[in-house]
């Protein structure tokens, strides 16, 4: 069964037509050709396929892109901002994880680069984690706290002590 | 992937029609858990109904019939949940057990709902390729003389050995929670004890609702301002795994003496296990580790163990004081 919907990545909007079990990640890569998220386990556990949904990181693996319809979607090439001559000027974020080396293979990049640009912003909002003790206190994104909400991102390389040194500088830490 | 069709209501009403005309249609919300199952073949419905865009996401603090609560609705996504101001000062087990289960990622895709009705993550009721009573009713247990370690000590029956997954469901189980339910007939209350069952001869049912049934909010009632709670998971890794065993508890004191307490367990059944026959042990007494561990004992007279599951006895046993002493220590400040 085929429907009709619309995506709008990285800011570009695109109508598509797509079989009810069609998911988020495969009509992005495979349809529209947008390949920054990454298939991992395809099975949620990794989280190499994070993007910002509506402003918040999600998985895309286990969304159903027919359950979506209409969505606005950030990937971590999207990211990178300006126009014209700046066009293609890194996020911090992305500058932050360059100048810890907070990858080696870079699959899971797209995905740990996403996630933590989503984390930073729950932090902002006062969003609470598994490790934080006083759950009414302002949150201080120390590096427990840090490593606890990056869990869902994966890295079989091990880069984690880049990654977390990258997500600490661009907390403003 | 089966070929499969897929609907939006715009109202819970439909959604339940949707259901009762459409024989092994799904309810889906965030789909997580659903999308899974539909990629790994162990669920293979007709129909997904997808509720997801229904108005069922606010949490608010309103009167019922017993007094106070908190209502919260059953779209409400996991993270938002837990970040709620009156959850986090006055349910912390509740907004505890959300954030020790799963991913931020999926605590974002996630609902409350959809976390009570999430499925066992058994490794044989996910692997399709070997019996399991829960997926195939008639064709076995694999997990009896499997790998076991993730298996029940208490409630299960040889046609299966499986735990409910979820935290929220152990949280929710010690704060008295009510599931609002909207079903053929219309509205009406389940308390949360009596959502899940165990296993029994129908392992492949977990919970007590129809397959029509939309649970549409679940009501807590506003905890006591000098009740202390919180939960303990254990766990193989730090995070974003499941439990081993999880403890779910609320505390209050007068003076030194038990007022009130409460405990359920996660990872030792097929649904939350709300530890009574300890709690009753400790009601009116000193809360120290002997009482604790005595109390525990009590409750786990009914266990049965394997040699996979062996260690879970004392480690109930250990989780339940540690949380407990650590609140009484919370609660005596």
């Amino acid at each position: 069964m085929d429907s009709e919907i619309r995506l709008v990545v990285d800011g570009t909007p695109h109508s598509l037509s797509v079989d009810t079990r069609t998911t988020l990640l495969d009509a992005l890569r495979e349809r529209l050709q947008v390949t920054s998220p990454k298939k991992g386990c395809d099975h949620g556990q990794c989280g190499t396929c994070t993007v910002l949904l509506e402003g918040r990181r999600h998985l895309t693996c286990l969304a159903l892109a027919v359950a979506h319809d209409g969505a606005e979607i950030v990937t971590a090439a999207g990211l990178c901002h300006g126009e014209g001559e700046e066009q293609g000027d890194l996020h911090p974020m992305q500058e932050s994880f360059l100048e810890h080396d907070g990858y080696q293979c870079g699959y899971c990049t797209p995905g740990q680069v996403c996630s933590a640009v989503g984390m930073l912003e729950e932090a902002r909002q006062g969003h609470p984690s598994y490790v934080t003790g006083d759950l009414t206190a302002d949150v201080d994104l120390d590096d427990a706290e840090i490593r606890e909400r990056m869990s869902g991102n994966l890295c079989r390389c091990g880069a984690y002590p880049g990654i977390l040194a990258a997500v600490r500088q661009a907390a403003g830490r | 992937m089966r070929t499969l069709a897929y609907r939006r209501p715009t109202s819970a009403e439909e959604a339940v029609e949707l259901m009762a005309s459409n024989p092994g249609a799904k309810f889906m919300a965030g789909g997580s858990n659903l999308v899974d199952h539909l990629k790994l073949g162990v669920a293979s419905p007709e129909l997904v109904v997808d509720v997801s865009a229904l108005p069922l996401d606010v949490v608010e603090e309103c009167e019922g019939e017993d007094g106070h609560l908190l209502r919260i609705g059953a779209n409400v996504r996991n993270s938002d949940l837990a970040a709620h101001p009156v959850v986090r000062s006055r349910f912390a087990v509740v907004a505890r057990a959300l954030l020790a289960g799963a991913s931020g990622q999926i605590r974002n895709q996630a609902t409350t709902a959809g976390n009570l009705l999430q499925r066992t993550r058994c490794v044989y009721f996910q692997d399709v390729t070997t019996p399991c009573n829960k997926r195939e009713p008639g064709s076995g247990c694999s997990a009896l003389d499997g790998y076991g370690r993730y298996n029940a000590i208490l409630g299960a029956s040889p046609e299966c050995v499986t735990t409910h997954p979820s935290d929220l469901a152990v949280g929710l189980a010690a704060v008295d929670a009510t599931v609002v339910v909207l079903g053929v007939d219309g509205e009406r209350r389940v308390p949360l004890e009596d959502l899940h069952r165990l296993p029994g001869e129908h392992p492949e049912a977990d919970t007590t609702l129809a397959p029509t049934d939309l649970i549409t909010a679940v009501e807590l009632p506003m905890s006591h301002p000098d009740t202390v709670s919180t939960y303990s998971k254990v766990r193989d890794r730090a995070s974003f795994a499941f439990a081993l065993v999880s403890v779910a508890a609320t505390l209050r004191l007068d003076g030194g003496t038990v007022d009130e307490v409460r405990i359920a367990w996660g990872g030792v059944a097929h649904k939350p296990w709300r530890a009574h026959v300890a709690e009753t042990a400790l009601v009116g007494g000193r809360l120290d580790e002997d009482a604790v561990r005595a109390a525990v004992d009590d409750e786990l007279d009914v266990a049965t163990t394997s040699a996979e599951t062996a260690f879970k006895v004392a480690m109930v046993r250990n989780a339940t004081t540690m949380t407990l002493l650590r609140l009484a220590e919370e609660a005596a400040r």
